[in-house]
């Protein structure tokens, strides 16, 4: 188990340590750099900047810079907002990010492991259909045109939640919904597969030959064998909450991530986009890491196994 | 059956039995071929067949929409900037909000005050400003109600002309934009798609029909790209990649082909050690022979299924790249781009963000239940 | 011996896309306290929905009991609601399944699997129950219990895992035991195991076993009586020495002359042409007629009723009736019945 850990660590500083040098090179060539907005400088305040920014070392020297930065959680100064550093910019913005990422992923998973229970319980029969329903209209629309839609009547019409911006609960509720919408659907669809699937496995017969009741069948024997397989979709989940928070904090204007890096894309601010980015796929990679373990947690037949 | 009914049964049925013909081995259907049988299924899956109809229909809108009237997609004219939508046909029904009016609710102390919130709101062209007096109102604060249904092309004196979705905020007609945008989203979901479908299934189908050394390697580079994120090498590849159609098919189909070559790859291994390869390679037959005759058929509906759904999926990335300012940029539309601009007049001119939301809507919905169709179809374990 | 099990007549349909499937057309047989009943028939005859009929096991809605009577004890389980079922199921009649690979929950520890039914039908404690499954794995043989019942069923080989899967169907001493092909997914040795494993348990619980196969071999080791199935129908019931030694129908002739023997390259099979019908439109007349050498004129016109051979041996085939030609089974069969003769049906039926 701990070597599997270690492999997998080490693979993860890998493929880490790729898109770094991937984007610091990127960035290099891309046109940007401090000197855009202050067009009006005199060559030696021109020079002072650029020398602030260590940007007249040659480009091995300033490469070395910045993984040493990395390393040390460095992820370079803004060109833009006041020359913040970028670690400070991202961190004062990732609780609003995180606590809809959260909110909307467990709503959206609860949700729609009921409604996906409910259809393959109730297979066939109106439940099911609207389920169905449900489910290819949450995992069609994308997750801004619901942002647009209950913005403007929750909002805008009725009033009932504020239009935009961040402060109280009241605040989260919109966004949360529109972005629970994606994983509700996809959890419903996935749930009822599986449970169908599950429902009608032999180890299922043997369950109601020793006479189990039906809600055992359904709970215990049913649901935990359908929902270990739903570890797998979480990945995606999390990265389809991850592009929904862009568009959904630049929506309701929510002082988070997302919002950031695309203020940062319109006003071309590359350290900022490259240390979003960063962020971004650290996230991702450690979020798929922990759902492999949870997996093997869970799964009986993997944890036993010696994580292979 | 009693004793008696047995005695009285004549006896000369208890002769050998002389057989016309054998039937037990006649075939009770006709066999369908595999594909005839899956077309079948699709087209009798009625959601599947009227979403592949909706998709024929935008396409052809896509195509022919801006030609239907003498609009063009890039004429500014920002004194008609604005324009609600105005369809002739619907011009006296009020509720579907294409009869040429822009209407609110104004709330104010009492009336007076109401209806000169709703002047101001509307040029103060009072002649073409019906008013509408829902509450009264008690004198205390947004008490009285009014609604004012102003007739925005009388007043601006265009009354021969019909934007029938509308005009944006530089007086540009949105029927016009929006069917051009759709082509513009529809052309980058298939170029893409196809993309996918090139390199994923060359790259799958070559890494695992030679197998080896040529496998190992090509599946240690599948293993890095899967690594990184698609969304992270899409953003940067568009933060260098100069805004537009091609930079949006190149940034997707960088990562977009390695779920097609999986695929491809894991079924190409299991027929490839399946008897009847095996057997026509004892044979003698060429590997294109093999390829044509035994691989393609049996692939290709995971291919088609695979293909049908990263058509949504390129669309989807379309309108979330332009959203967020990345990919198709203004004057050029696309359902992305006039989504983006849809929000920004969200409060007043909410058709604005209607009709593009509608199209890009209805195509992730009618591509996903065409997928969930054809995935019906052509699953085996399916048609039972 | 007294009757414990009466199945009455029984008919059961599966509406499908395509229409009814008369799975099983009339199925009528009984079943003494302690006897063994073997059920053969080729696959497709109905021999796993007529079990699953009387567990109340079918995929209902679509799979329904259409008619007859299950009279265990005299009390018809046909009529039971779901709720009495799961009274039953597991206490009076329990179930062996013929693949030991997917019948036991992946994700659930093996004593839990075997407590379930203790802790439902017994009212058990959780200690007691733990208790009683440790020593159904000592007595289905399973080394070490102790270890093995924390372990999941991945950890156990195909062979182990049948045993546990029949310590879960012995768990509450049920009166009847069906065993559904049990041995059929494992090799030779261990099938062999697992007989010995329920002869012997059958031995020290008496209960009675309802044994399903198309292995005409391991019939003859485990059975008391037998029934032939054929197209949803039982074609001939018997002791085992009545079907062994004196076979009247066809069909029988045919499970027999396909047995292969030590000695069988001097002599052809006598094998089945053809398959069996196609359950959506039974034929009219005998089922079997299409595929029978021997029938006659009157198997396309009128089903064959049970012609009683003696008192325990009866047959469905219009070659009884006193008008019918008189006809002798094929030589190779004939062998075979002699063979059995010589070693006294391999010694089973009268253990
Ligand atoms: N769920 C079902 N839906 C429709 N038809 C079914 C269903 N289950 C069984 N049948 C039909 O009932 C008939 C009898 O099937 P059954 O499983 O009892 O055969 P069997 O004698 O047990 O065969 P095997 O030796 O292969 O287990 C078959 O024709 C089968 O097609
Ligand atoms: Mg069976």
């Amino acid at each position: 188990m701990t070597r599997y850990l270690l492999r997998r660590v080490w693979y993860m500083l890998i493929t880490l340590f790729i898109i770094a040098t991937f984007s610091f090179f990127l960035m290099k060539i891309l046109p940007g750099s401090p000197l855009q907005a202050e067009d009006k400088l005199t060559e030696e305040q021109k020079e002072i900047i650029l020398e602030k920014y260590g940007l007249n070392d040659p480009i091995p020297v300033q490469y070395a810079k910045y993984l040493g930065g990395l390393v040390k959680g460095d992820l370079g100064v803004s060109f833009k907002f006041d020359n913040t550093p970028v670690t400070t910019i991202l961190f004062d913005r990732i609780g609003p990010s995180a606590l809809l990422g959260f909110q909307a992923l467990v709503i959206g998973s609860i949700l729609g492991i009921l409604l996906g229970l409910m259809a393959s319980i109730f297979r066939n029969s109106p439940i099911d259909f609207s389920s169905t329903i449900i489910a290819v209209i949450g995992t069609s629309i994308p997750s801004f045109v619901f942002a647009g839609l209950l913005q403007y009547v929750f909002a805008v019409k009725l009033g009932w939640f504020p239009v935009a911006l961040w402060g109280t609960p009241a605040h989260t509720i919109l966004p949360t919904i529109a972005l629970a919408i994606h994983p509700m659907a996809t959890a419903a669809r996935f749930t009822r597969t599986e449970m169908v699937e599950v429902l009608h496995s032999n180890y299922i017969i043997t369950a109601r030959a020793k006479g189990v009741a039906e809600s055992g069948i359904i709970l215990k024997h049913g649901l935990r064998n359908a929902l270990i397989p739903l570890i797998t979709v979480l990945g995606p989940m999390a990265v389809g909450l991850m592009t929904g928070s862009m568009v959904i904090e630049q929506i309701f204007a929510i002082p988070g991530i997302g919002e950031q890096f695309v203020t940062s894309v319109m006003v071309n601010d590359y350290p900022t986009i490259m240390g979003t980015t960063l962020l971004f796929a650290f996230g991702f990679i450690v979020i798929i890491l922990i759902i492999d373990l949870l997996y093997g947690l869970i799964d009986p037949r993997i944890r036993l196994a010696g994580g292979k | 059956m009693d004793k008696n009914n047995l005695k009285n049964i004549p006896k000369d049925l208890f002769v050998p039995l002389v057989r016309k013909e054998d039937t037990s081995e006649k075939i009770s259907a006709p066999s369908r071929t595999f594909f005839q049988d899956a077309k079948r299924t699709l087209f009798s899956n009625k959601p599947a067949v009227f979403s592949m109809i909706l998709i024929l229909f935008i396409i052809i809108m896509s195509i022919v929409g801006p030609w239907m009237n003498n609009y063009g997609s890039d004429e500014q004219d920002l004194k008609r900037a604005k324009m609600p939508p105005r369809v002739p046909a619907f011009e006296n029904v009020s509720w579907l909000g294409m009869n040429g009016t822009l209407s609110g609710t104004f709330q104010g102390k009492d009336v007076q005050q109401a209806s000169a919130k709703a002047k101001a709101r509307f040029d103060n062209k009072e002649e073409f400003i019906d008013l509408e007096v829902i509450n009264k109102g008690d004198g205390t604060r947004n008490s009285a109600e009014v609604k004012a249904t102003y007739r925005i092309y009388e007043a601006k004196d265009m009354k021969d002309t019909y934007f029938w979705f509308g005009s944006d905020a530089l007086g540009r007609d949105q029927w016009t934009r929006l069917w051009e945008g759709t082509r513009v989203s529809l052309i980058i979901a298939f170029v893409a798609a196809l993309l996918d479908l090139v390199i994923g299934v060359s790259y799958g189908g070559i890494s695992a029909f030679y197998g080896g050394r040529v496998d190992n390697i090509m599946q240690r580079i599948a293993e890095i790209l899967v690594g990184i994120p698609n969304l992270v090498i899409i953003l940067l590849m568009m933060l260098v990649l100069k805004p537009g159609i091609i930079s949006i098919v190149i940034a997707l189909s960088i990562t977009g082909w390695i779920g097609m070559s999986r695929i491809v790859r894991g079924e190409v291994l299991k027929l490839k050690n399946q008897e009847f390869v095996l057997a026509s390679r004892t044979l003698g037959t060429s590997n294109g022979t093999i390829i044509r005759k035994h691989l393609v058929p049996n692939i290709s509906g995971i291919i088609i299924i695979n293909t049908m759904f990263s058509v949504p999926g390129a669309i989807f990335f379309e309108a979330f790249l332009s959203f967020i300012g990345l990919g198709i940029v203004p004057p050029d539309a696309s359902l992305g781009s006039l989504i983006d601009l849809g929000f920004d007049n969200l409060r007043l001119y909410p058709y604005m963000l209607v009709f593009p939301a509608i199209v890009i809507s209805v195509l992730m919905i009618a591509f996903n239940i065409v997928g969930d169709g054809l995935r019906d179809a052509f699953d085996p374990k399916m048609h039972k | 011996m007294s009757k414990l099990l009466e199945v009455k007549d029984l008919k059961v349909s599966f509406n499908t896309y395509n229409g009814e499937v008369h799975a099983v057309r009339g199925v009528t047989f009984d079943l003494n306290k302690g006897e063994t009943l073997a059920i053969v028939g080729e696959s497709g005859s109905g021999k796993s929905v007529t079990s699953n009929a009387i567990m109340r096991l079918l995929p209902e809605p679509h799979g329904f009991i259409k008619e007859g009577q299950i009279l265990l004890e005299g009390v018809d389980l046909a009529k039971k609601t779901s709720k009495e079922m799961q009274k039953i199921r597991g206490k009076d009649i329990s179930m062996v399944f013929q693949d030991p690979m997917s019948s036991l929950n992946p994700t659930m520890k093996i004593g839990y699997q075997i407590m379930e039914g203790l802790m439902k039908h017994q009212n058990m404690s959780k200690t007691e129950a733990r208790k009683t499954a440790l020593e159904l794995l000592t007595l289905v043989g399973i080394p070490r219990p102790d270890v093995r019942i924390n372990q999941y069923p991945h950890q156990f080989s195909g062979g182990m895992r049948q045993r546990v899967v029949v310590a879960i169907a012995l768990a509450c001493n049920p009166k009847i035991l069906i065993a559904d092909e049990p041995t059929t997914a494992l090799d030779v040795t261990i099938q062999a195991q697992i007989l010995e494993l329920m002869k012997s348990i059958q031995q020290k619980t008496d209960s009675a076993i309802i044994f399903i196969t198309h292995d005409l071999g391991v019939v003859a080791n485990v059975a008391d009586r037998v029934a032939v199935m054929y197209a949803g129908k039982i074609v001939e019931i018997g002791t085992v020495d009545d079907i062994f030694y004196n076979p009247k129908h066809p069909y029988t002739w045919g499970l027999i002359g396909s047995m292969p023997t030590l000695d069988s390259s001097d002599e052809e099979l006598f094998a089945i042409p053809g398959s069996p019908p196609n359950m959506l439109t039974p034929p009219v007349g005998d089922a079997f007629a299409p595929r029978n050498h021997f029938a006659l004129e009157i198997d396309t016109v009128m089903e064959p009723p049970m012609f009683k051979v003696s008192d325990t041996h009866y047959a469905a085939t219009w070659l009884l009736h006193p008008d019918a030609p008189k006809i002798e089974p094929p030589a190779a069969v004939k062998h075979r019945m002699q063979g059995f003769a010589q070693t006294g049906t391999k010694g089973g039926g009268k253990r």
